[in-house]
């Protein structure tokens, strides 16, 4: 099904690869990106294309933290909570946010907008507290700079403060 | 404050400068990758990495050009670069920044190594998370291959170099160069064991070299201002050229700096990133990533090199330096690493797989005030029986957080386990359980 619908997407990730398999990861990606999560049906197309059992693609999707099983709510809230944002208060992102949408860590919203997770390092250890929105990222957070975050998502689905290319500190203009 | 020469910060520092291929040609992008395909033979740019004293920026610091020397020679068929953009150390965060500001200078540097070590493909690796990054990357590769610089024939040598964003899916582990591999060829992220080594065996079982972004950023500098150069900066002979320092923690200015290697944590701490944030002084830091033992303020004027860190009990890693000031419980911080490592534990071998899961609890029990004695020895044994005793250096990587604490503030891990044993019942007597 997938593969039908992205089928030039489908043949060009597997030209890049001399084995079949190492497709496996781009394509499970592209069926995520797609459904919001991994179906079943999914994993037993791309175990097709790939001349692959459905055991092993399953074994491959249960290793990455990034591959969801299940649907989750529209917009996925990932706060890291690794050490170096911890000192500069990522506990307390945690708080806003639930208190902010009523829900705690690995819960999703009512009306399945926001799904809140607590996760390991996302590499933005300068510019904490952070969190991922789906792909994008969102960094130095304060309680109303989430706030404004979260409203605008719901509210039109995308927000101006994400990050764009990464460069931190900025350089100090030359006077 | 000194002021040092940047290397791989300084075009994208400009006002202005946007990282596309137009920029980069404008401040002599890509006459390197000409330099080696009109003058040098495969053999000399390797020479000249070696020269130049390279260490890998990825971690263990291995030397690059005697890892592209390993690749045998006369191998028939393909061999193959990986870069690893994993970034996955907790601390670092300049693989980002490389990536997403200045995509070409990377690019021109693997294209330069697959031309040293004969290799025709070459893949990113880089962490899922990082989807702004992989875009800007595979644009990037696009304005390069339209450009000549990249494809079928490259700067029309007839050479083939090709260059595919490969994007992982969160795993920690695969920003180890096995594991990398394995993910690579679409298994889970398990790592190798060694030998063989990747130079013979890596990707698909052929000859592979894996280097770190930040390494191959540095390689067109390189071919570009000699081998001689590069080795005259930093600490030579064994830490040459700048390193990307990534400061993170309680300081006043937190962020990126590219600085010569071998200044001390002081200068780094106190000049570079501002001090401080606040007025409660420094207690401790992690010199190079979440897996480097922390050091303590007597440890301020050891040199941010290899070989100083190293001696000092450390090592300089990643180069992701967290600073922690006075007030911050150690115990809670290993704690906090620790649930990392276990989370990111693959689970490949026993005393990894179950250690750290038994260390986390353990921390937990003694931060939550219910530690008993004989807590500490326990810890002190499972670091013994873990480190040095996995098929990678995880098992290394995930005690040092422990140890250190352990050696630096004890009497942390002792109080808390005292409040632990003082509010216990006294009576001798089994409490009774009612209903």
């Amino acid at each position: 099904m997938l593969l039908v619908k992205f089928k030039d997407e489908v043949e060009e990730i597997l030209s890049r690869y001399p084995v079949k398999r190492s497709a496996l990861l781009p394509l499970l990606n592209l069926a995520q990106r797609e459904e919001g999560f991994v179906s079943e049906l999914a994993m037993r197309d791309i175990a097709k294309v790939l001349d692959l059992t459905p055991p092993q693609v399953f074994e491959t999707v249960t290793f990455y933290t990034m591959f969801h099983l299940k649907p989750i709510g529209k917009f996925h809230l990932q706060v890291c909570k690794s050490l170096m944002c911890a000192l500069v208060r990522s506990d307390e992102l945690v708080t806003w946010i639930s208190k902010k949408l009523n829900i705690g860590p690995g819960q999703t919203t009512v009306d399945g907008n926001f799904t809140l997770s607590v996760v390991e390092c996302l590499g933005s250890c300068g510019t904490g507290p952070m969190m991922q929105v789906n792909d994008d990222y969102y960094e130095q957070l304060t309680e109303e700079k989430v706030g404004r975050v979260l409203d605008d998502l719901a509210r039109v689905g995308e927000c101006s403060l994400k990050s764009g290319p990464f460069m931190f500190p900025m350089p100090l203009a030359k006077s | 404050m000194a002021q040092y020469e940047k290397i791989l910060l300084k075009n994208m520092e400009q006002p202005g400068y946007t990282g596309a291929l137009g920029d980069y040609e404008r401040t002599g992008g890509y006459q390197a990758l000409r330099k080696v395909f009109t003058e040098m033979s495969p053999d000399q740019v390797i020479d000249e990495v070696k020269k130049s004293g390279l260490r890998g920026r990825g971690g263990a610091g291995f030397p690059a050009g005697v890892k592209w020397g390993f690749i045998p020679k006369d191998h028939p068929g393909p061999k193959y670069l990986c870069c690893n953009a994993d970034e996955s150390e907790p601390g670092t965060f300049k693989d980002r920044q490389l990536m997403e500001r200045d995509p070409h200078q990377m690019l021109e540097g693997m294209a330069i190594t697959c031309f040293a070590i004969g290799a025709e493909t070459a893949y990113v690796y880089i962490r899922g998370e990082f989807r702004l990054g992989a875009k800007i990357l595979e644009k990037a590769v696009q304005e390069a291959n339209a450009a000549g610089y990249l494809g079928e024939n490259v700067l029309g040598s007839g050479q083939t170099i090709k260059i595919h964003v490969h994007a992982g899916a969160g795993a920690y582990i695969c920003g180890e160069e096995t594991a990398l591999l394995e993910s690579l060829e679409g298994k889970r992220g398990m790592p190798r064991f060694k030998p063989p080594f990747p130079a013979t065996h890596g990707l698909y079982q052929k000859p592979t070299v894996v280097n770190n972004v930040e390494t191959m950023a540095n390689i067109p500098h390189i071919i570009n201002r000699g081998g001689e150069w590069f080795s005259g900066i930093g600490s030579p002979p064994k830490s040459c050229g700048t390193r990307i320092f990534c400061l993170s923690g309680h300081v006043k200015r937190p962020g990126n700096y590219e600085v010569p290697m071998g200044i001390p944590f002081r200068e780094l701490i106190y000049d570079v990133g501002g001090g401080m944030r606040s007025d409660k002084p420094l207690k401790a830091f992690i010199p190079g990533g979440a897996s480097a033992p922390f050091l303590t303020p007597d440890h301020l004027d050891v040199k941010m090199d290899f070989e100083a860190v190293a001696m000092a009990g450390s090592m300089l890693g990643s180069g992701g330096v967290t600073v922690m000031e006075e007030g911050t419980s150690m115990v809670w911080a290993a704690l906090r690493l620790m649930e990392f490592f276990y989370h990111e534990s693959c689970g490949k071998c026993t005393p990894c797989r179950e250690g750290s899961s038994w260390l986390a609890q353990t921390l937990q029990r003694i931060w939550n005030r219910q530690g008993r004695e004989g807590d500490l020895d326990l810890l002190a044994e499972l670091c013994k029986n873990i480190a040095g005793r996995t098929v990678c250096a995880f098992g290394e990587a995930e005690v040092g957080p422990i140890q250190s604490t352990l050696k630096y503030f004890r009497h942390e891990y002792e109080a808390l386990i005292q409040e632990a044993e003082a509010s216990r019942p006294r009576s001798k007597e089994i409490p009774v359980m009612t209903q």
